[in-house]
């Protein structure tokens, strides 16, 4: 599904604050799988997340998506592929813009955005009949501007976005951090039902050691730019979060 | 009465150019200043042509073009070399100056005894009343229309959230570019409108014009402060009632007597007032 070939990235080459953020990492990512990515800060985590989606362009090696070399592709056109869950609500969704725009433009993810009108009635229902299975009222108020919901909400409605259009890819940056406990438990919920009911490949960047050893398939612990250990299904049954938290302790 | 009438003409001649700051700062929000240029080019073409014969319909597409030219090449410039918007709109506004000048060949260009879309002094008619306000109702019906499709759509969240819209398919350099295209063709439609209104195009039209639009869609703000909705229709009516407001207020000063020499002065301290007023939080009694 995705290929990772010897990717490598430092910011600010030549000059005195110098960082490598990835050395040559490899890595297979299989049809379906979920992986939970673990790490220090500056551990290269989201700069191996934001290679994959095209926000930073490695500066050597090759990013393969189902045979296709996307590796100088930018962000805006991988999104084809690629859906996306940001650390931070605000970036997934738009403030100013209604619940039914935002899905609006969801929807046509993978396609030309045209002059003709697609926020129809019938449109309209669709949104709806989805906003109902969040049990979080939001069906009732459809052209509620974006910017007036909470974190939360606005997290659990991005998620339901990511696959208002075909989806294959789903990449989640800390989806989590800023939410409550609350919240946040009922967006882990959501995206794993999402990628469970979707057949999607996931990867989460995460710091909370419960979610990393809770959800996926697969685990990877990132030092230094590179990954120190992959777990595989089997293993990754065997790890608990007390594990992780020791690992980060040595 | 007169006096106020023209001022309600011009203000809805200045629609157009309210509405395309609208899009540009409120839509995108980006500060375009190339409008001084755009303006003035639509109405330097617009003179140009007349003069020489051309059809006023035609007129004041070849303005709108020119304008939409003019947008496009600040987009380019501030997406494409990284420049500041404001920046970028200075640059393209100071060249248009003398592209402005060498199309026009003279500095000022009087339209006596030339029909247009306004007035045709051959049949000595004048329906600048009607044409300005169907001007108006038409723009903002287009513009409703366009920031309600798709692609509107994805022009609106691109001033909002720029991950957002890359995550989405969009590049957002190109909503950028698109949307100050438009942006400064109806600056340029507001120039070609004046110059048919007030019989002349002069090279100096444009000098701070830009303010006109500001203190429109800031008068707009104001307007909609304490509406329940702020549904995109009613917005840009605003946008208008504040160009016509906007022109009110200024007839109201020239016509106690000040000064036409402080007029910019008048306008500026206008300006100033509108913003200062939409800061104020008005205490509720209840």
């Amino acid at each position: 599904m995705i290929e990772i070939k010897n990717i490598s990235k430092t910011f600010n080459r030549g000059s005195a604050d110098e960082i490598v953020a990835l050395k040559n990492l490899s890595l297979k990512i299989n049809e379906g799988d979920f992986i939970t990515v673990v790490g220090f800060n500056g551990s290269g985590k989201s700069t191996l997340l934001n290679l994959i989606s095209g926000s930073l362009i490695a500066d050597s090696g090759e990013i393969i998506f189902n045979g296709s070399n996307v590796t100088k592709l930018p962000d805006y056109k991988r999104s084809k592929y690629i859906s996306r869950i940001f650390q931070n609500p605000l970036a997934g969704t738009a403030s100013e813009l209604s619940i039914l725009e935002n899905f609006r433009l969801a929807s046509l993810r993978t396609r030309s955005k045209s002059l003709s009108i697609g926020n129809t009635k019938s449109f309209r229902k669709n949104v709806c009949d989805k906003l109902k299975t969040l049990n979080m009222g939001l069906e009732n108020k459809p052209e509620a501007l974006m910017g007036s919901l909470s974190g939360g909400q606005r997290q659990a409605l991005t998620l339901l976005m990511s696959v208002m259009d075909e989806s294959k890819i789903l990449l989640l940056d800390e989806p989590t951090a800023a939410l409550d406990p609350k919240s946040a438990a009922i967006v882990m919920e959501l995206a794993e039902k999402i990628i469970r009911e979707g057949n999607l490949t996931a990867i989460m960047v995460t710091h909370r050691m419960k979610d990393a050893s809770n959800y996926g398939n697969r685990l990877i612990m990132m030092r230094e730019g590179s990954i120190e250990k992959d777990y595989s299904e089997s293993e990754k049954k065997t790890i608990i979060a007390d594990d992780l938290v020791r690992w980060f302790n040595i | 009465m007169e006096f106020y009438l023209t001022a309600i003409h011009q203000g809805l001649a200045f629609a157009a150019l309210g509405l395309g700051i609208f899009l540009s700062l409120r839509i995108l929000n980006i500060p375009d200043i190339t409008t001084d240029g755009s303006y003035t080019s639509g109405g330097i073409i617009t003179a140009w042509m007349l003069v020489n014969g051309w059809s006023p319909v035609i007129a004041v597409f070849a303005a709108m073009i020119a304008g939409a030219i003019a947008g496009i090449i600040t987009g380019t410039i501030h997406t494409r070399l990284k420049v500041h918007p404001l920046l970028a709109g200075i640059i393209v506004m100071t060249g248009l100056y003398s592209i402005n000048l060498a199309i026009l060949g003279r500095p000022n260009q009087p339209l006596i005894n030339i029909d247009n879309l306004l007035m045709s002094p051959s049949t000595n008619s004048d329906h600048s009343s009607i044409i300005l306000f169907v001007f108006s109702v038409v723009l903002i019906i287009l513009i409703n229309a366009f920031l309600k499709s798709d692609m509107g759509i994805a022009l609106r969240a691109t001033g909002n959230s720029e991950s957002m819209v890359k995550s989405m398919g969009v590049n957002p350099d190109k909503m950028k570019i698109i949307g100050l295209g438009i942006s400064n063709s109806l600056t340029a439609l507001s120039g070609s409108l004046i110059v048919q209104y007030q019989g002349f195009g002069d090279i100096n039209m444009g000098i701070g014009i830009v303010i006109s639009g500001l203190g429109a869609v800031m008068i707009g703000d104001v307007v909609l402060r304490n509406a329940v909705s702020r549904k995109i229709y009613l917005q840009l009516i605003a946008v208008v009632l504040g160009c016509i407001l906007f022109r009110l207020i200024l007839a109201t000063a020239l016509n106690i007597g000040i000064d036409p020499n402080y007029l910019k002065l008048i306008t500026a301290v206008l300006v100033l007032s509108i913003i200062a007023f939409g800061k104020i939080k008005f205490t509720s009694k209840a």
